[in-house]
């Protein structure tokens, strides 16, 4: 059930980013969603894309240190109030979420938020249970 | 284990009278130097030190040093002390950096240079029914010769198979069950890879011991080499300047090499100020060739930093024991006036499970040193959350500090990111010197 995240090491040196981009783009991986988090010294990307093989196999070949992660995607109503009540559920089930972030799709007027625990079943089941729609990779290839 | 000896009598010889034997010896070499070596005859009168002025080893610290710039000045006959007619051999460095060092030998030469290989040889097990395989390159380099004439004067059966070619050094080894293998430790290592590939498990493979050393090897390199071989595997420590291999050797216990003392008289100096240390402490090694007819070197600093120590020894020798060379002068580094070798950082990464891919950055900093350590992670050791690599790095900054007795920063970088000048990474930048 759970969908593929790309995380991608760079290092805090002008324009890492845009260069992990640039290969992804050269290679028509699209990006569907992108977070990164940073120290002083270096960043972590997370990247939900429409090809993950193919990203992988591109960054690879560039020298990147790359990690494929399983993480919990759910879509919310662009609501207010939808993420908070995901996050209440999970917390009283006392699942420790590591990360999230959101994003939008194009077409629909969803909102859907990639979260990062230590146990997806557990996670996916409970976010089911409390009626939260889970994505799941065709999902993503369909956005 | 029953303990053998190539030469007992001097190997197990009590302190005092080794001590004698070196008296005795020196003095007289020093006036075989000062006689025939005009240019250590000039290094002694500008320190006014003259032949009758060394009377026994207690005198040795008067006598000037001989450097590698000084055997890269009298190249290469300015250091010669016996007539061309008398020399027979003629051994080289590799001569990677700067002119080459060219050493000379007379018969009487050689003949003692293989007794040293001969007492590693008995010391790692080896007797006259073992087939000893040289896998030490042959030629100018002075591993195959040295070992070579050891196994002789052993009387193993020798395979002089020289480095490389490693099919036909598996298919020696195993047809004609080689029992000690002498070699580089890392061709020892590729040797021990290739049989594994090849489906051997160490209870197939006939070696029992190994000889290895003409490069720095680590402790993991040892362990390593040994289970995947089913060996015991010996260090063993020589330079081209005083003979070649065999200026000493390990033991059974493993815990330093033993120097053939009786002919290489051992010294440990301050590198900076060039005073003699006590035994025990840490600084540059520096020997006297007290039999060498012809390239006799009286106190050249090696630029190896190590240890001395007459600890008494579980293989019955009482010969002196050098620890494993901790780095070379050329190294070493001081930060917060503290000595660091690069390669202690190695054995560190190696000890917590990262590649010895690093790079050391020193730099000036509000009149402090700044000291920091790139570390290049590997794909299994990466993770997708920032507070385990933040970890990792705390985790290798404490390990660095136990080691150093300084704190380090650690940086993980990416693989191969690590800047590399022609294939070799550079391993240091000094950016205090710049400035
Ligand atoms: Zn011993």
């Amino acid at each position: 059930m759970a969908i593929k995240q790309l995380t991608v090491f760079v290092q805090n040196r002008k324009g890492t980013i845009v260069s992990v981009t640039d290969i992804l783009a050269r290679n028509a991986v699209n990006i569907r969603a992108l977070s990164i988090a940073e120290t002083e010294e270096f960043g972590i990307l997370r990247l939900i894309v429409n090809d993950e093989e193919m990203a992988e196999k591109v960054l690879a070949e560039h020298g990147y240190l790359i990690k494929v992660v399983d993480v919990v995607g759910v879509k919310i109503g662009d609501e207010p109030g939808k993420l908070t009540a995901a996050l209440d559920v999970l917390d009283k089930a006392d699942i420790n979420v590591e990360y999230l972030y959101a994003f939008m799709a194009r077409t629909e007027k969803h909102a859907y938020v990639v979260l990062r625990v230590e146990n997806n079943e557990t996670a996916e089941s409970i976010l089911a249970d409390a009626g939260f729609h889970l994505i799941t990779e065709e999902d993503i290839n369909k956005l | 284990m029953a303990q053998n000896y190539y030469q007992k009598e001097i190997e197990t010889m009590s302190v005092e009278s080794m001590k004698q034997l070196q008296s005795e010896k020196l003095v007289k070499q020093v006036k075989h130097v000062y006689e025939n070596v005009p240019y250590y005859k000039n290094l002694m009168d500008e320190k006014g030190v003259k032949p009758e002025d060394i009377k026994g080893i207690e005198d040795l610290y008067k006598l000037p040093f001989l450097t590698k710039a000084d055997l890269r000045d009298a190249y290469p006959y300015g250091l010669l002390a016996k007539p061309l007619e008398e020399c027979v051999r003629i051994q080289s460095t590799s001569g990677t950096t700067g002119r080459r060092v060219v050493a000379f030998y007379t018969q009487k030469d050689i003949d003692l240079w293989e007794d040293c290989c001969a007492r590693a040889i008995v010391a790692a097990g080896g007797t006259n029914k073992d087939v000893c395989q040289v896998a030490y390159g042959y030629g100018l380099f002075t591993g195959g010769a040295g070992l070579n004439g050891g196994s002789h004067k052993v009387g193993c059966l020798t395979l002089p198979m020289s480095s490389g070619n490693t099919e036909r050094q598996i298919q020696f080894m195993t047809d004609l069950s080689a029992k000690i293998l002498c070699c580089t430790p890392s061709y020892a290592a590729y040797i021990g890879e290739t049989l594994k590939e090849q489906g051997y498990k160490p209870e197939d493979i006939p070696l029992k011991a190994g000889i290895f050393g003409a490069e720095p090897w680590t402790e993991e390199m040892r362990q390593n080499i040994e289970e995947t071989l089913g060996i015991k595997a010996y260090d063993i420590y020589g330079l081209t300047e005083t003979s070649g291999p065999g200026v000493a050797f390990e033991c059974s216990e493993q815990t330093g090499m033993h120097i053939n003392e009786d002919h290489f008289l051992a010294e440990i100096i301050d590198p900076e100020t060039g005073e003699v240390l006590p035994e025990g402490e840490k600084g540059e090694l520096v020997f006297t060739s007290l039999d060498k007819e012809a390239f006799p070197l009286l106190r050249y600093r090696t630029r190896d930093i190590c240890v001395l120590s007459r600890k008494q020894c579980s293989c019955g020798r009482t010969l002196i024991k050098m620890a494993k060379p901790m780095g070379r002068t050329d190294d070493m580094l001081i930060i917060r006036g503290v000595n660091v070798f690069p390669s202690q950082i190695e054995t560190v990464l190696l000890n917590e499970g990262y590649l010895p891919n690093y790079q050391i950055v020193v730099d000036r900093a509000n009149n402090t040193d700044t000291f920091e350590v790139n570390v290049e992670m590997s794909p299994e050791q990466f993770t997708d959350k920032v507070s385990d690599v933040l970890q990792m790095e705390k985790s290798l900054a404490n390990a660095m500090k136990t080691m150093l007795g300084i704190n380090p920063t650690i940086h993980l970088v990416a693989p191969k990111s690590i800047v590399r000048s022609e294939g070799k990474a550079v391993r240091v930048i000094d950016k205090r010197k710049l400035v």
